[in-house]
């Protein structure tokens, strides 16, 4: 238990010199972002690597406008290697720490993306995206469980999502119509209530 | 109507975001249709969608809100819809730590878990963790130890997981799991395994053997998980490094296998682990620099990236390793990830030879500009290693970094050169003035403080020194009109070097510095005043103690004495000489070169070794009334290195006594040993008063006791003298095992070293930033010189080294680096004898046969002089 408890400053130093001490936790943090560098998704797995909500957010935008220009899958950013992958009009990243095997966030990148790939039958761009969101949220709570791989194969997630498509031109207009019906809803509600 | 217009345009509209403008309160107020029945999946999936994405975004919500949401979404378990249960169970890990009595989903997350739907099974579990505490992880322990063993791998690996997850909290309950985990690590699924082998680990790691153990089975049997392998690696290199075993352990033959594994992730792990051993040796490096040759053309961004990442460590300490790899690198030049293309110039610049140096820095000052900050500070860092390595190529690389440093660039980056240049100044003295006009046109427009106030202190060091000192008062003074207090301040006392130092430009000094006594700081002001008056003194001496060379008392010291003294009200005047002086800080090694994660440490200064020294003499009652701590000595070893018992000593030297403080260590584990303490008999007149025993000694925890001896008073030259040390104690057997020591007891002695004391141990450092101006400020009162020869002695540095180890003081002015080829040479050095008198030795040697050896030396005090010249002699 001392580890856990010994000082954060101390692990740093520490591991500047020593190599990575063995864990799960492979990787720190995941997003996706349009090519705005707008936030669609993101994840923070290590608590203590940017808390708050600002120092995220500028985290991300310093690495898209480090990465936006050229595809070239990996950098290094804030003291973070960092794998990334752009499709589109969306790039997605996969942060792991300066010490950490490159290789290993590259299987997550690779496994996010297929698998991505998959669900929204390769039309890997934002308005697709959004509109299966939670298929979205679902295969990354797949691939990753709070830094730790949990699932490398998109074969495997896919199964265990087990995930409709949403959004294809039957279940559009469906959806639209659906969508139309819940506002008038919540708009006799409001009168109701006032 | 026509928000019905708008709404439809939003959903048809391609580049819209149908989340961008979602009001928290609008789907806050969505969510009550979770109430409604029958229940539609659908719409309710969009909202909880939302809500992931609302929180996802960052946006804020209440406790209040928050949990009436989540106790509406409680009730879409009641639904059977797939996606829909699984977007709850991430609602309910998103508010875990929002919503308050999320405990409340519990039997229904439980009933999830050990259902018969596999689909829901293995997310129910991570979601049932994620909000369970230490006693109610007890209550699903049962369900937890089946988990781990479930034939579904989902289950399983999330159980694994989860349970990793719950050590931080509640190691004593995960810990009964082991079993299981164990079990689990035998499975058949790569994932499975990969988990269970990193639970065990976690669980294990504080216990050698049975991590020692567990490596031993596992790189037997084999595993298939390629993550499990770079986990098993790393235990590996791990526990190499903390049991030193050599590098014919089977630990080494297996993570040597692994350079074999069909995976490219597990090469890489085995040979970057391999790189990262600390003494290497060039052989066991050739496989592992091999496989990363092999990998630096690869098609894979990643894997070359990685690849030449580690090379460039290699090279750091062993450049030839690399030479052989000299092609594949050129190859990565022009590689268009300019990180690689950076990591393989710099790998290039630490492997190749002097010529091909300024081809590379042509190569890297074409994109030097489109490289990350990162990437620039590993560049800054290959050049200033390049410097210490060829000195004659210092002008190119001066160029270099003065056009990066007229590029933008942050904080480090800006930082990193400055250094850089810094130290290229130091190293070449031919350098100097070109150096300082670069660093001057730079703090011309420089927005970092620290780093203008860093430049202005060496222009004061520096620029008085240089032929026309007069071109750097107008870039000083330049800081005083344009810049922040703190920067003012620095400049002003740069300016007040520059009078001190230099008759002729005196006049100008003093008209800047009236100008600088109107600065609307505080500070500004102060020290204008204060050096405007110390110059108009016209005296060397003051000049020398009060500009050039500032106060060497450490700091925390001052503070305490001075609080003491308001504490106790005398007549007396402060005496600043009671205050302990400041050690010199060892330079610091320069050893980082890698892009390591710019360290965010705090760079304030603890308390140095020996205030902390201090504190704990201060404790003991028979030391009080010495007065402040003088010097504090190096550990001294007087056992063997494999004894029953380790002894070490360290010398504390105060105004008229010697504190001996022995470190003692029982490495005996059937032994306890009691009251001990070092009998001391001194070979001159010094005065045992005092024993301080260490009360018990049990096996390998380390005690300390203490002797207080006085210094001969009647002869103050005695300065050296030897001490016969006989360790003295009680011993008592105990049981090896428990511990458990006998009643009965016998005295026991086991003779130990000699400890010496020298004239070093009377003697604190203290660096004189301008020797020179400290020499006259002494004056020649008592200065005398005598001529040496040391036939033993075949070298300049040889003697220089000898010279300072054995008078314990301070080289200044960079005097202890012999220029090479040189015959002569002039060693300066500074201290402070015990006492408070400062003591300068000036050192004149000369290379023949043996070496001869002048030496001056300037005290304040007569007797300090003859001290030393009595003991070089």
């Amino acid at each position: 238990m001392t580890a856990q408890t010994c000082p954060r400053q101390h692990q740093r130093t520490t591991m500047e010199i020593a190599s990575l001490e063995p864990s799960l936790y492979t990787v720190k943090a995941v997003f996706i972002l349009d090519n705005d560098g707008n936030r669609l998704l993101s994840k923070y797995y290590d608590k203590e690597l940017y808390p708050s909500m600002k120092e995220q957010k500028n985290f991300e935008k310093n690495v898209f406008n480090k990465t936006h220009k050229a595809d070239n899958e990996i950098a290094f950013v804030e003291g973070m290697t960092i794998v990334y992958k752009c499709s589109i009009d969306l790039f997605f990243y996969v942060v792991g720490s300066s010490q950490e095997n490159e290789l290993m966030l590259m299987a997550v990148l690779n496994c996010l993306f297929e698998s991505l790939g998959q669900i929204l039958r390769k039309n890997v761009e934002r308005r697709c995206l959004l509109d299966n969101l939670d298929g979205v949220f679902l295969v990354v709570d797949e691939i990753i469980d709070g830094g730790v791989i949990l699932e490398s194969d998109p074969q495997q997630v896919i199964q265990k999502v087990n995930y409709r498509l949403d959004g294809s031109e039957q279940a559009y207009g469906f959806d639209l119509f659906d969508y139309i019906v819940g506002n008038i809803d919540g708009q006799t509600d409001r009168s109701q209530c006032a | 109507m026509s928000l019905f217009v708008e709404q439809i345009c939003q959903l048809l509209g391609s580049g819209s975001n149908p989340f961008q403008h979602l009001e928290k309160s609008a789907v806050l107020q969505e969510a009550r249709i979770f109430n409604e029945t029958p229940i539609n999946p659908r719409r309710c999936l969009h909202i909880l969608t939302k809500i992931i994405y609302l929180l996802n975004q960052g946006e804020h919500f209440g406790t209040m809100e928050a949990t009436e949401a989540f106790f509406a979404m409680t009730r879409l378990f009641q639904s059977n819809d797939q996606t829909l249960r699984r977007m709850c169970y991430l609602t309910i890990k998103e508010m875990a730590n929002i919503s308050e009595d999320v405990i409340i989903v519990t039997s229904s997350l439980t009933k999830d878990m050990t259902g018969k739907e596999d689909v829901y099974r293995g997310p129910a579990i991570r979601a049932l963790c994620r909000i369970t505490d230490t006693t109610m992880l007890q209550a699903i322990e049962r369900y937890m130890k089946q988990a781990i063993v479930d034939k579904v791998p989902s289950v399983s690996s999330s159980a694994l997981v989860s349970s990793l997850h719950m050590v931080k909290m509640s190691y004593d309950v995960v810990k009964r799991w082991v079993n299981e985990a164990q079990e689990a690590a035998s499975s058949d699924n790569i994932m499975v395994q990969y988990h269970a082998l990193g639970l065990l680990y976690h669980l294990r790691k504080n216990d050698r053997l049975a991590v020692s153990k567990m490596l031993n089975k596992f790189t037997k049997s084999g595993l298939k998980s390629p993550f499990a392998y770079c986990m098993l690696i790393r235990i590996a290199s791990k526990l190499l490094e903390e049991t030193e075993a050599g590098h014919d352990s089977p630990l080494f033959d297996f993570i040597e296998s692994c350079l074999r594994n069909k995976h490219e992730m597990v090469v890489y792990e085995a040979a970057s682990a391999i790189v990262h051993m600390p003494n290497c040796t060039a052989r066991e490096l050739a496989p592992a620099v091999s496989v990363l040759q092999l990998f630096c053309s690869s098609p894979k961004a990643a894997l070359r990236y990685a690849a030449v990442r580690t090379l460039n460590k290699v090279a750091m300490k062993h450049p030839s390793a690399v030479t052989a790899c000299n092609l594949d690198l050129e190859n990565l030049i022009t590689d268009s990830n300019r990180s690689i293309a950076t990591l393989a110039i710099t790998t290039l610049l630490k492997t190749g030879s002097e010529s091909s140096v300024d081809r590379l820095m042509k190569q890297i000052s074409s994109f030097v500009s489109e490289i990350s900050d990162e990437f620039k500070v590993v560049v800054v860092q290959a050049i200033s290693a390049l410097c210490q390595k060829y000195p004659r190529k210092h002008s190119v690389m001066m160029n270099f970094l003065s056009n990066m440093l007229r590029d933008d660039g942050g904080f480090e980056y800006k930082r990193a050169i400055v250094d850089c240049i810094i130290s290229i100044i130091e190293e070449n003295p031919e350098s100097k003035e070109t150096g300082l006009a670069h660093l001057c046109e730079f703090i011309e427009d420089c927005e970092h403080t620290v780093l203008a106030t860093k430049i202005l202190h060496l222009l004061g060091k520096e620029g008085p020194r240089t032929p026309s000192p007069s071109k750097y008062i107008r870039f000083i003074f330049n800081r005083v009109v344009l810049e922040s207090e703190a920067v003012r301040a620095a400049a002003v006392s740069a300016l007040a070097k520059f009078g001190a130092q230099n008759d002729d430009l005196l006049p100008s000094v003093l008209v800047l510095m009236q100008r600088c006594m109107m600065d609307s700081d505080d500070e500004v002001r102060d020290r204008a005043t204060f050096y405007m008056n110390v110059l108009q003194q016209k005296q060397k001496a003051l000049n020398a103690a009060y500009i050039f060379n500032g106060l060497s008392v450490s700091v925390p010291g001052l503070e305490k004495s001075l609080h003491q003294y308001t504490l106790e009200p005398t007549e007396k005047p402060f005496d600043m000489k009671s205050v302990p002086l400041a050690n010199t800080p060892i330079t610091e090694q320069k050893t980082e070169f890698a892009p390591v994660a710019t360290s965010k440490l705090p760079e304030k200064p603890g308390p140095t070794r020996q205030d902390i020294y201090q504190e704990q003499l201060a404790a003991i009652p028979e030391f009080q009334g010495l007065g402040s701590l003088f010097k504090t000595s190096e550990a001294v070893q007087l056992t063997e290195a494999e004894t029953e018992y380790v002894v070490r000593c360290v010398k504390h030297t105060f105004a008229r006594h010697m504190v001996f403080q022995f470190d003692c260590t029982n490495t005996l584990n059937d032994q306890l040993l009691q009251k001990v303490m070092v009998q001391m008999e001194p070979s001159e007149a010094y005065e045992v008063l005092h024993y301080v025993p260490a009360a018990n000694l049990p096996y390998s925890q380390p005690g300390s006791c203490y002797s207080l001896v006085r210094l001969p008073e009647d002869d103050p030259t005695a300065v050296s003298c030897t001490f016969s040390c006989t360790l003295k104690y009680l011993v008592k057997d105990c049981d090896p095992n428990t511990g458990e020591p006998d009643d009965d007891g016998y005295d026991d002695e086991y003779v130990l070293e000699d400890l010496e004391v020298t004239v070093a141990d009377h003697i604190q450092k203290v660096l004189k930033p301008n020797f020179a101006a400290a020499w006259d400020e002494v004056g020649d009162d008592f200065e005398k010189e005598e001529t040496f020869a040391l036939a033993s002695v075949r070298t300049l540095d040889e003697a220089v080294g000898n010279i300072i180890s054995f008078l314990g003081m301070q080289p200044c002015e960079r005097s202890d680096k012999v220029p090479e080829n040189k015959n002569s040479h002039i060693l300066f050095l500074a201290g402070v004898f015990r006492g408070g008198h400062d003591v300068l030795v000036r050192s004149r040697l000369a290379l023949a046969d043996g070496v001869t050896m002048q030496v001056t030396v300037r005290s304040s005090d007569e007797t300090v002089v003859d001290i030393i010249l009595a003991s070089v002699g």
